[in-house]
């Protein structure tokens, strides 16, 4: 979707503002709500595209005004009713519906710290989608304006590069997000020019690397 | 606090929460109409509403608090941009080391001890005396979290995400990097699920320390590539 978090080169969002000796988080709710969202992931009802995509359905205003774990709070407030692990009178009460039956949690405190150092894969190499791009060939990011979930940013569409590195095969985040199926594709890293993104008067050296998926791409 | 006030700020604030979290899952133009009657998607205090999510979840048995302080614990005091200086420490001082990571970041990190969500698939990048290798995630905020912890407030704003694509030499600027003209810069957009690690550049006069001290002059910054490494006195950041 054309969204507002589809900010790469925007202007007037203001100077970068960096804090000496930041803390990880800044009050303790920040920490209990990025916990929150790690255990409520263990449950497997979501996926990250799916998570990814629930912040950016936020109305534009909003996404601006809220902070980073404002927006964590809300999307896994939203997921959550959505699916199913919390009704919306649960929400609105405070407390569990009397009918509900106590769980066990899928990731207890005994489980976390194995739970963190694995690594969670989405590269399917067995799935036998065939690769339509190589390393070297001149590619153009296709101008599509999809209205889901997707990771092609509006400032690379119908703009010319050069596959620079593949990757592998990978889950297919446009239609993952949607629960339609993982349906993995090559992943490439494409370089696009400076120039060839924002004109001219950009430095003629620099570039803008990106990963990029088959379908959003065609031979140039 | 009386347990009736508490009783009652909690459904309040719950019943805004909620009414959040249904815009929140409302999508395309119904979201619009929805908005017009209720502007008041997040409500003022997320404390509050973290904590009542939290108790809510708690008695519902959806998640174990241990588990939940131990994953706070984990992120504020085990993984950080330590790790990745370790990483780039030790591949200033073994060559072989070096070339594995650059051709394989995950498997070479790993070696380290540094594994998990979010440096699932690791890709380093060198700084030379001739490309400069800059990290953004405009579409979020993605980042390495195994290697560099979870990151600053001003990496996931807009400023920074909108801005380090368009003008790369700016906001290096801003953090007081001023790179020759001659210099390329290489920005890496983290669109899908690799996160980038910048190597940088060893600094002029560190032949004698060892491995332990250099590691102490990597800093986050020069990581994600906004910042170089200072033999001596550098910006901490």
């Amino acid at each position: 979707m054309n969204g507002i978090h589809d900010m790469g080169g925007m202007h007037g969002m203001g100077p970068i503002r960096p804090e000496k000796n930041e803390p990880v988080f800044h009050e303790k709710w920040e920490g209990r709500i990025y916990a929150l969202n790690r255990a409520l992931g263990a449950w497997g009802k979501w996926n990250i595209d799916a998570g990814r995509h629930a912040i950016e359905q936020l109305p534009p205003a909003d996404y601006l005004r809220m902070s980073y774990y404002e927006k964590w709070l809300v999307r896994n407030i939203g997921l959550l009713v959505k699916h199913g692990l919390v009704t919306q009178e649960e929400i609105e009460t405070g407390k569990p519906a009397p009918s509900s039956r106590k769980l066990t949690p899928p990731l207890t405190v005994e489980r976390v710290v194995a739970a963190a150092a694995r690594r969670p894969n989405y590269s399917r190499p067995d799935t036998g989608a065939q690769a339509r791009f190589k390393v070297g060939d001149r590619v153009r990011a296709r101008k599509i304006n999809p209205t889901g979930h997707t990771r092609l940013p509006r400032y690379v569409r119908g703009r010319e590069g050069v596959v620079d590195r593949h990757h592998g095969i990978f889950v297919f985040p446009d239609t993952n997000a949607h629960f339609q199926g993982e349906q993995p594709q090559h992943l490439y890293s494409v370089r696009f020019r400076a120039q060839e993104l924002w004109g001219e008067s950009a430095a003629p050296r620099d570039a803008v690397y990106l990963d990029l998926w088959d379908s959003y791409l065609e031979h140039a | 606090m009386a347990d009736d006030s508490t009783s009652m700020d909690r459904r309040g604030f719950f019943k805004r929460a909620a009414t959040g979290a249904a815009a929140a899952a409302i999508p395309g133009d119904m979201h619009a109409q929805e908005h017009d009657h209720d502007h008041q998607v997040v409500p003022s205090d997320p404390a509050l509403r973290t904590k009542a999510l939290e108790s809510l979840l708690v008695e519902k048995g959806l998640v174990d608090p241990a588990a939940l302080d131990a994953i706070v614990d984990m992120y504020e005091n085990k993984i950080g941009p330590r790790n990745g200086a370790r990483v780039v420490a030790h591949a200033w001082v073994d060559p072989d080391y070096k070339k594995r990571l650059l051709a394989d970041g995950g498997p070479a990190i790993a070696e380290l001890g540094y594994t998990g969500a979010q440096g699932e698939h690791m890709v380093v990048v060198e700084n030379t005396p001739k490309v400069h290798n800059l990290v953004v995630c405009t579409l979020c905020s993605c980042y390495p979290w195994p290697v560099l912890g979870l990151p600053p407030v001003w990496y996931k704003s807009a400023p920074y995400r909108s801005r380090a694509v368009i003008d790369p030499r700016g906001v290096l600027r801003e953090f007081g990097t001023e790179l020759a003209d001659d210099v390329e810069i290489r920005v890496w957009d983290s669109t899908a699920e690799i996160r980038y690690l910048v190597l940088p550049e060893r600094p002029a006069g560190t032949e004698k320390m060892t491995e332990e001290q250099l590691a102490a002059l990597v800093t986050r910054d020069s990581m994600i590539g906004t910042a170089k490494v200072a033999a001596l006195g550098g910006d901490k950041r």
